[in-house]
């Protein structure tokens, strides 16, 4: 039940941080913008690319280095899946290959 | 042997470093592909604005691509803001990449706030077509149009952009204006952060 709940506070937490990226987003012509909220002990952490497209991090730590790099080198996989024509943008990224490379980046720089 | 060679085999695409790109690629196979695909979709639609619709279409695919990918390799992942950045970023660095050169001008409209004009004397997806009589105001420059129209949009600058003839002394062809219309929030936000 705890973990339920957690996971769904963390959603919660997430999209409700999604308004002030929007505000924000007008404000600088840089991509990473830091730590944007935050709730409890948990920050939320925006990388925001060129289309507009969100990368979000919800995480405890510190490591704004570690989170910058982090965001950098999934914005490189992001472009390289966007060039697909036959993925929708916008769209759910289905690659499990995708999805692997993710979580190492998660555990190199996280 | 056949296919061991100096290119490195790539599992995944993911895997493939994000190349700096050939500079240069064959035109004429360029203008054949664009003619087929005119022609493709020619055969398939019952009117001239479906057909221009179709290849704005195909164009905005196009145009959402590039605008994330020359973001992150040419601007040093510099986003643009605002309204007269975004359309320099257009008439510069998009049509560099795209067609080899800046465009031939941009300007603002004179008569509506929200109006501006990319202007081509000869605009390469215009260069070996010519319109029969009884197409009307149809308009091949409607893909570049739709390329446009995607970074835009993908920008956060919603806009309708249509291409257009405008016929000039001294020239033998009609020159392409792609007009560029931004929507209501656009001039908001605009005024908004001064």
């Amino acid at each position: 039940m705890q973990r339920e709940d957690a996971a769904q506070l963390h959603q919660f937490v997430l999209h409700a941080a999604l308004d002030i990226v929007q505000d924000l987003a007008w404000t600088t012509s840089a991509m990473f913008l830091k730590a944007i909220d935050r709730f409890n002990d948990l920050v939320v952490s925006v990388y925001v690319t060129a289309g507009h497209t969100r990368f979000m991090l919800l995480h405890d730590s510190r490591n704004e280095d570690g989170i910058k790099s982090f965001f950098q080198e999934v914005h490189e996989l992001y472009i390289k899946i966007l060039l697909n024509p036959l993925y929708l943008p916008g769209s759910r990224i289905t690659s499990s290959h995708f999805d692997t490379k993710v979580r190492a980046l998660a555990r190199k720089y996280l | 042997m056949i296919g061991v060679g100096k290119i490195k085999q790539y599992s995944n695409i993911l895997e493939k470093p994000l190349s700096k790109g050939k500079q240069e690629v064959s035109l004429s196979a360029f203008a054949f592909l664009f003619s087929e695909l005119v022609q493709y979709n020619q055969t398939r639609v019952d009117n001239i604005a479906e057909l221009e619709r179709r290849l704005e279409d195909a164009g905005y695919a196009v145009g959402a691509r590039v605008l994330e990918l020359l973001c992150h390799r040419d601007k040093g992942n510099r986003r643009e803001t605002r309204l007269l950045g975004i359309l320099s970023f257009v008439h510069s660095t998009v049509w560099k990449v795209l067609f080899g050169k800046v465009a031939d001008s941009l300007e603002k409209g004179t008569e509506h706030e929200d109006e501006y004009m990319i202007s081509e004397k000869d605009l390469l997806v215009n260069k070996y077509i010519s319109i029969p009589k009884d197409m009307g105001t149809f308009n091949c420059g409607a893909f570049v149009a739709g390329i446009v129209r995607g970074v835009l949009d993908g920008a956060g600058f919603p806009a309708v952009v249509t291409a257009h003839f405008v016929p000039m002394e001294g020239l033998q062809r009609p020159r392409t204006t792609i007009l560029i219309k931004f929507a209501e929030e656009v001039l908001q936000r605009e005024a908004r952060l001064g």
